[in-house]
Parts: structure tokens; sequence; C-alpha cells
């Protein structure tokens, strides 16, 4: 697929320039362009804080870094988690009060409250898929909330460019270069720190990929095995190499310099992991990793892992099966992960999105295709939970987008934005380098952290 | 001497290695010199021309499931799976021999990349099978993988596009992959469970992906009425196999009792043997296609405002692709996609207009389209020499190359580093493929992970010439082909069990390591001095690892 993103991340053209981002933002009032001034200097003392760290170049710490921008917003955290391939959100915040939802999936509809296999009632039209049960504890303390019928306004339905849409946090912009956790980093108050920003896995998504320097580590236990990179001796012929301006050199140095640090967490991490019996799922173990490493680690203050296996165009499964085996680990691993975060939960949010949702009606081989409106999960200590929130637009036929599909009522960047206005501590000139040209507010999500 | 571009000379024969082939072996750049870079090209666009050195011949003619179809996977390595059922450890075992064809799979296609002279022939296999992914993991793409590449990609890679497409189109790997064996039509008189209606996702991708591209101008209308064209294009089952139908080359050899009763083993469906005499208008080959009349909808369909009159049966699919083929959107897309790989991340407009013309003019000849890119003044100009940053898979390959390594027979730290680095072989989840640009590969952790690589080959200390992996037997599999549900990242990933880990594995003679003096005359002079001086400053041992590492050597 052809996707023409500015060369941004690592081209010395854009490197720098803090308007790079914000091409198709609403006019600039003053306070943005003070922001902008911000911008620069916070990306600069990230910089130096690597070359510091590396022992290349050292730079004492100044008044660069005191940055009277927020007040105690810099233990804040934010975790996301992309379900990748467009989950059935029909089928996770099942609307079972909905005649039309029943009719529409003869094989695929989860049963109405009470008995084996059914919802999870949540408030008397919305229950939860059963697999997702351990959420329960979650919910009942009033830390989950959902967004249903939430999604992008454009229409597409590629996986591949409304993940592009979700993650550049511009739909229908193609040209934007990059994604907006980036352009949050770039904004947000607190000390810079090398790996303020981690990603679990092989590359920098997206949504992370800009300007601002992110950190990554591959899932799995692969992370914390030593590599021969480690040893000081091969270490000091590499740093010879690269330690020029260029962009490899700056990706290098980032590289030596978050693997160092996380490298020594996860060591402990493991150790103490051994003590207790290791979960066999993957996702749990991911999940339970980046909590302990966000528990000893504050500087860490957003962290993004993606989930695939949600395409379900065959054989989906209802109570049980396909859809039902993806979605139980996920919910152990994001209930583990609440629990094993400790006294950090109450400063952390964590948003799960998908690019979009699936047709109402099941189709051919028992599965679902392509959609539009889906449901967002927002959960932590910050979240006014126990609630479903959203404009409900109903599944009757004339009902449905192009009639087919949950419509969209609630932009999927409205609750972010509210999350980065009430958790974050963000002003709105913020949030519009974040999401700029951002929709009008429709006040649905106005209430969704507590402030 | 090649006179378009203005590229300077003395770097014609490197950028044509880095481009055409995945790096210079040693001795490549002196013979790409010594014969000139035009009839280098000329070489590499007509692969036949190349001899292959017989022991590579032998060595690809040793992989056996290399060389059997669907059909015959099926029956080897499948059934014994489902005839198990009922004994778990049974089960298990038959499964872990089935291992063996990814681990061939993956061997074919790095043993051919790093020593076959046919490295554009190789090029393009890694790039269409990218073009049209396919995943090893998802259901029973597992047993057919190493057949796809072998049946739909190599024979077709510098032909003509709609043959490629047509035989993507009807492999089993594409049909389970993307679902459309089950796409049937609505209220067919077939119908069964799992097979009782429209299913869209080839439809969608075969024009996404494949074809237009996804601003080529097609709706959700014309998605639903392609799926519609393409209902009935399945996958042979019981009683099907070897019938004939239709279908005068298919092969003696696949007359297996069972054919391919059981697919997916799910339903009750598999149970109960077709046995009916094939109905008019039914079609198979000798690969496991089959068009089942009785599940396809004869009914009218319109495609990008063409009529497709009812009652055409597999005719109506069949020109549903050919439009799609020769469509202006799918050679600006096929263009620009291939300019992307062999120019530029972002490719000069120009030569992806004039390539794009080449394609339609020549109905979608590969080879004239390639021929223009490759002499261009766009592909030959300065500023693009060294502009690609190289893949995982480039890296790996292009590095083994360079060291000019003899005859490796344990590929497993190859193809750990490329899963380390998140771009396996037969591993990327969905059909888009791996992309191929700095912005998708260059990060952090990814430059430790190369570096780390880097150093173990430079040192020798990769076990590459270890005792290969006996799939089934004892030591533990080297490829695991599993999906790990919500496991980590990206899910479903083909998990690597680090050959050293195996039980006490014989790590095979040790390597010796590659001498940098070589490295960097096989290079040509394309380091800079801050490099040459950092290798120089570095200890003796050191030395190749940082030829290996070096920023020259991140790019192509």
């Amino acid at each position: 697929m052809e996707r023409k993103r500015g060369d941004h991340r690592y081209g010395d053209r854009r490197y720098g320039d803090a308007r790079c981002c914000d091409e198709n933002a609403r006019p600039r009032s003053g306070v943005t362009e003070l922001t902008g001034v911000a911008l620069d200097r916070r990306a600069f003392i990230r910089r130096a804080a690597l070359l510091g760290a590396a022992g290349v170049v050292m730079l004492s710490p100044t008044a660069w870094a005191a940055r009277a921008l927020g007040g105690d917003s810099s233990r804040k955290r934010l975790v996301v988690v992309f379900m990748r391939g467009a989950v059935d959100g029909l089928n996770v915040v099942v609307p079972y009060g909905e005649p039309n939802y029943y009719d529409s999936r003869p094989t695929l509809a989860i049963a109405r409250a009470g008995g084996d296999g059914a919802v999870v009632n949540l408030d008397g039209f919305f229950g939860l898929h059963p697999a997702l049960a351990a959420l329960q504890p979650q919910w009942n303390d009033g830390t989950l909330a959902f967004v249903h019928a939430c999604g992008s306004p454009d229409p597409t339905r590629s996986h591949f460019d409304a993940q592009d849409y979700m993650e550049s946090g511009t739909p229908g912009v193609k040209s934007t270069g990059d994604g907006w956790m980036n352009r949050l980093l770039a904004v947000m108050p607190g000390k810079a720190s090398p790996t303020e920003a981690l990603s679990l896995g092989a590359n920098v998504p997206r949504i992370l990929s800009g300007r601002m320097p992110v950190a990554n580590i591959a899932p799995g236990r692969v992370a914390a095995r030593p590599l021969p990179m480690d040893r000081p001796i091969v270490e000091t012929a590499f740093d010879r190499m690269y330690r020029g301006s260029d962009a490899l050199s700056r990706v290098y140095l980032e590289g030596r310099t978050a693997r160092a640090k996380l490298r020594s967490e996860l060591e402990q991490d493991m150790t103490e992991a051994n003590n207790g019996a290791p979960s066999p799922k993957g996702f749990p173990d991911d999940t339970g990793r980046l909590a302990h490493l966000i528990a000893r680690d504050p500087s860490i203050r957003l962290a993004f892992l993606a989930l695939g296996g949600w395409d379900t165009h065959v054989n989906q499964g209802a109570a049980k099966g396909q859809l039902a085996n993806h979605l139980q680990p996920l919910g152990e691993g994001l209930a583990s992960f609440a629990t094993a975060l400790g006294p950090h939960y109450q400063d952390t949010v964590i948003l799960v999105i998908s690019e979009f949702g699936r047709t109402v009606r099941q189709n051919g081989n028992g599965g679902t295709d392509h959609g539009h409106g889906n449901v967002m999960w927002v959960m932590g200590g910050p979240v006014r939970g126990r609630k479903v929130y959203g404009a409900w637009p109903g599944l009757s036929n004339q009902q449905l987008y192009q009639e087919r599909d949950l419509g969209v009522t609630t932009d999927f960047r409205e609750p972010i934005a509210t999350v980065l206005r009430g958790h974050m501590g963000l002003g709105e000139a913020q949030i519009d380098r974040v999401f700029p040209g951002r929709p009008r507010s429709t006040g649905h999500t106005a209430s969704l952290i507590a402030v | 001497m090649l006179k378009v571009g203005n590229m300077p000379q003395e770097r014609r024969a490197l950028h044509a290695l880095n481009r055409l082939a995945f790096g210079p072996r040693p001795g490549d750049l002196e013979r790409v010199n010594q014969i000139g870079v035009e009839r280098y090209l000329r070489e590499q666009l007509d692969p036949q021309s190349i001899p292959v050195p017989p022991d590579l011949t032998e060595r690809v003619a040793a992989l056996k499931t290399l060389q059997m179809t669907p059909v015959e996977l099926f029956v080897t390595f499948q059934l014994p799976v489902q005839q198990a059922k009922g004994d778990t450890d049974a089960q298990r075992a038959a499964y872990q021999r089935s291992q063996v064809i990814l681990q061939e799979a993956v061997e074919g296609r790095l043993m051919r990349a790093i020593y076959g002279p046919r490295q554009l022939q190789e090029v393009m296999t890694a790039f269409w099978f990218n073009h049209f992914n396919v995943f090893a993991a998802k259901g029973l793409c597992h047993l057919w993988i190493g057949a796809y590449e072998q049946e739909a990609i190599r024979p077709h890679t510098m032909g003509r596009f709609r043959t490629l497409l047509g035989a993507t189109a009807k492999h089993p790997a594409m049909l389970f992959y993307l679902d459309n064996w089950q796409n049937s039509a609505p209220n067919s008189g077939a119908r069964r469970a799992k097979f009782e209606g429209i299913n869209e996702n080839y439809a969608r991708e075969v024009m996404e992906l494949h074809t237009l591209g996804v601003n080529g101008g097609y709706t959700q209308a014309d998605v639903t009425a392609l799926a519609h064209i393409l209902t009935g294009w399945g996958l042979q089952k019981w009683g099907q196999a070897g019938m004939g139908m239709g279908a005068p080359e298919i092969n003696p050899g696949m007359h297996v009792p069972g054919g391919m009763r059981g697919l997916g083993g799910w339903g009750p469906w598999w149970r109960r043997p077709a046995r009916r005499t094939p109905l008019p208008g039914a079609l198979g080959d000798q690969y496991g296609f089959y068009f089942d009349p009785s599940r396809h909808d004869f009914s009218e369909q319109v495609v990008l405002g063409r009529s497709y009159s009812g009652g055409a049966g597999i005719a109506a699919g069949e020109q549903a692709l050919d439009v799609l083929a020769r469509a202006p959107a799918t050679a600006r897309h096929l263009s620009y996609q291939l300019a992307q790989y062999f120019v530029a991340d972002n490719p000069p407009q120009t030569l992806v207009a004039r390539m794009a013309e080449r394609f339609e003019q020549s109905q979608g000849d590969i080879r004239a389209t390639l021929e223009t890119l490759f002499f261009s003044p766009e592909f030959w100009d300065e500023r693009y020499f060294g502009a690609k940053f190289k893949t995982p898979y480039d890296y790996v390959i292009s590095a083994v190359r360079l060291t000019g390594a003899p005859e490796i027979t344990n590929y497993g730290p190859l193809f750990g580093t490329m899963t380390l680095l998140g771009m396996a072989p037969y591993a990327h989840e969905t059909p888009d493929g791996y992309a191929n640009t700095r912005e998708a590969w260059l990060n952090p952790d990814a430059m430790m992970m190369r570096l780390s690589f880097a150093t173990a080959l430079g040192q020798g200390h990769l076990p590459l010439l270890a005792p290969p992996f006996e799939a089934g037997g004892g030591g533990g599999p080297a490829f695991r082909v599993k999906f790990k549900n919500g496991g980590g990242v990206g899910a479903k990933m083909l998990e690597l069990s680090p050959p050293d880990k195996g039980a006490q594995r014989n790590k095979g003679p040790q390597m010796s390591p590659p001498e940098p003096a070589q490295l960097v005359a096989s290079l040509g002079g394309s380091l800079s001095t801050n490099t040459r001086e950092a290798i120089e400053a570095a200890p003796v041992q050191l030395r190749s690892a940082l030829v290996l590492g070096s920023p020259e050597f991140m790019v192509r």
C-alpha cells in the first residue's frame, strides 16, 4: 500500500521543526506559539539527557529542566492497547437490550443476562462478553468505563488506512507525518527522560513515531536476554563509530541508553517473577512486565502495545470460540496489570482501541466483516467508571451506518481528549497540537475522568 | 558503460548489487565491473540465462516438501493429525512432523537468497510474496506456505502480472488465508454450516492490496459484488482430488485416497465424504483449487461500473481479475511499490508514471516494467545511492553474503534474528505484508539487535554450521509454527527456540571469522573516513563486526 508520509522521524529536513506536526491545526493562539517554544526546548532536553546518559557528551542539568508547565501531573501515565484487525465491539460490550442485535446474529449473539455463556450485565442494556469476566472487579469498583458507538469519522473499511488514521490522530489526512502519542510526548509537562515513552514490540508503531525519541523493547522474555552489544568492549567500539549527529547515530544513542536502563530493570523483574508462577499466556506476561517497569521506573509516562488476531471473518464463535479465546487473555492481562500497578493504578489510564467495528449482521461463514462504529475501553484509577458512555444510535436497519454497520456518534479523539485534559493535565491548546483539527465536542464523555 | 543518470561510474556496480541483489558476495563487485553494469542488469532480468551451480540445485531439490503439491502435503501431514484425534500425544507428534514444511520453506528461501546467482529472481520472489502475503500460522496455511511460494510466486516473478494474480487467487494458501474458500452464494443449494453466504475478505484485499490500491476508486458496493462473483472459488475435498475436472494437467501422482478430506478439521461436513460426481461447470487444478458451482452465485453483478452476466460461472471471476489486472490504478499502484522498493521511500513521480505507462503498454509485463525502472535516470541518480535503509531481511541476508560464509547447514540463527527484528519470512500476520521504508525499521531497539547480530556473525560465533535440525526428531524444534494467541505484541508470532537451547545440540564446526580487510574490499571503498577510523581503532577481533555493523552497511 502506498502511504506517502513525510520523512519525519529521522529525516533531517523536519527534525527540530517545532511546527512540523500541526499543519492542519486551527489558527494558533499566542499560547500555542509559546508551547511551540517549549516543544523545541523539550526535545532538546531529551536529546541532551540521552547524550549525557551515554557518556558521550556531558551536559550539566541546567535551568532547561525546570519547566513550570504542570504541577504533580508528572506521575500521570497513559497506556494504549491497540487491538489490530478490528475487534467486534458488539460482542465485547453487547447491547443485549436491543432485539435487532439478536435478529442480526442468529449464531454469534451472546445470550441475555443469566445462565451459562450469557453476558455479564453492566447496566441493564449493555453486557460484557463472558470471556472478560476478569474485569468485573474494575467495573464494580468504578474504574472501568466504555464508550460505545465510538470510532473514526472516516468511512474507510481498510484495516491499514483506518489504523493509520487512528494512530496519526488525523482521520482522512494521509500526509500527517507523526503519531498522536508522539505529539503528546512533545507537549506533556514534567521531567524528560529517555524512557518516557515505551513501546513493546520490534518496531516503533505509527502512533509513537515522530520527532520525540521513544524507547522500544522486544516483547516476551527476549528483552532481558544479554546481547553481544551489552559487552563494554563492543559498546565502546560502536560508540566511536556512531558518534555523529546523523539519524543513525541518534537512534543508536537512544537504543544504547534505553537498553541500559530497561535491561537492569527487566533483570530484577525476572529474578522476582521467578518466585511466583509465571503466567503461561503471553499477554498477561507482557502487561505484567510493563506494570513492573512502570512501578519501578517513574519516568515511563506513555506505553503502547498492540495485539493482533481480531479479524474474525470466519468462525468467530459466541460465548466460546475464537473471539472469546482472544478476549480472555486480554481481560486477564488488564486485570492483572491493574493489580500489579498497585498504588500507581491511581495515576494510570488505560485505553483499549481498535480501528473500526464489524458488521452488525453475521456473514455466511460464522463471522463478521469490516464495519464502522466500535467500543472504546477506558480503565484506571482516575476513570469515572461503571458506566457505558456515548449516544447509542440503535441497530434497526435505518439506524445503521450505510445500512450495515453500527454508526459512530462519538469521535475517538473526544474521549482521548477528555483523558488528556482531565488526567494528563493538558490545556486546550496542547490538546489541539495532539489532535489538530479535532471536531467540536459532543459532550458525551465530558465526565469520563474524575477531576 | 551505462550512461543514463548522474551517478559516478565507480559507484554503479555496488548500487546494482545493492538493489538487484542482496548485496555483494566476495568477488561480485569485480565481476560486475568486469562485464559492465548494463550486462549485469540484462542477465539478471533474464534469470534463465544464468546457470545455477549444481550443488545449489541439489540442495534445493533435497527440500522434499517444496516439491509436493498442496494435496500431497495435506494427505501427508494433515490427515495423520486428524486421524490421531483423541490421542493427544500422537496428534502432537503428527503435528510436529508437519513443522518440517516451514523449516524447508525458510531454508529454501534463505539458501537461494544467499547463494543463488539469480539474485533479482530472489529479490522479486521476496517482493511478490510480500505483496501477496500469506501468514504461515493461520490454520492450514502452514501446510502450504512453501508450496505457495514455489508454485504461485516463483514461476511468475518476472512474467505477466495477470498470471501471477491468477496463480495466487487460486492457490489453497491464499484461498484459506483470506477465507475465500468459504465464500458462498447466499441461499445456495449446497448451503451447509460454514458455507452459508458471502465472505468479502479476499474480494476487498485483492482490490486494496493486490491490484488497484486503497485509493483505486472502488467502493463498498464493488467489494460486495466482487465477493459474489468469487463465490465457489475454493478447495478440493474428499473424492474430488485427481478427478481431472476440466484440468488436463492434473498430476497423476496425486491420486491419493481421501483427497483433502477433513480440510480444516471442522464441522460435521468433512466426515461425510462428498462422493458425488462433479457438477457441470466444476473445475479443479493440480494444486487443489476447485470451483464449486453449487456454491456459486450465478446472478448478475456490477463491479467498477462493468456488468458481469449471470450464468458465466467461473469465467466471471476470471474476467473480473482481467479487469483488475489491466486497470490504470493497478499499473500505478504496482509501479509505486516497485519504485519504492528499488529506488527510494518516496520514489520520484516521474519514474512511477513512466513505469505505469510501460506496464499498461506491455499488458502487465513485469520484466518490461523492471527494465524501464533499471534503465531510468532516476534509478541512477546519485542522490539515491545508499538511500534505502535495509529491512531486517535485507540486512541479515546481505551480511551473510558479504562474509562469503561457506555452506550453511543451520539457518536457525538467521531466522531467529529476523524474528527478533520483527521480519521473519512467512510470519507477517496481516495481508499488507512487511513495509520496506526506513520509518518502519529504524528504531533504537533494532539498532542494538542489528549490531549484536553483526558482532556474533563478525566473530564467527553463530552456529551456522551446526547439523541441520530434524523435524520431529530430538533436540527440540528449530522452527516452530505456533499461534501465540494474545501472546505479546503482534499476538501471533512464529516462534523460534534458539538452537543453543536444544538438548545439548552439537554446535558444529566453529566458523572462521571473516577477514575485515576482505569485507572492506568487497564493499569497494564505500566506507566513510569516520567508519574506517573506528574500525582501525577497534580490537582486531571486533573489526569484522564493525564493518558489518557500519552505517554504510545498514543501507543499500
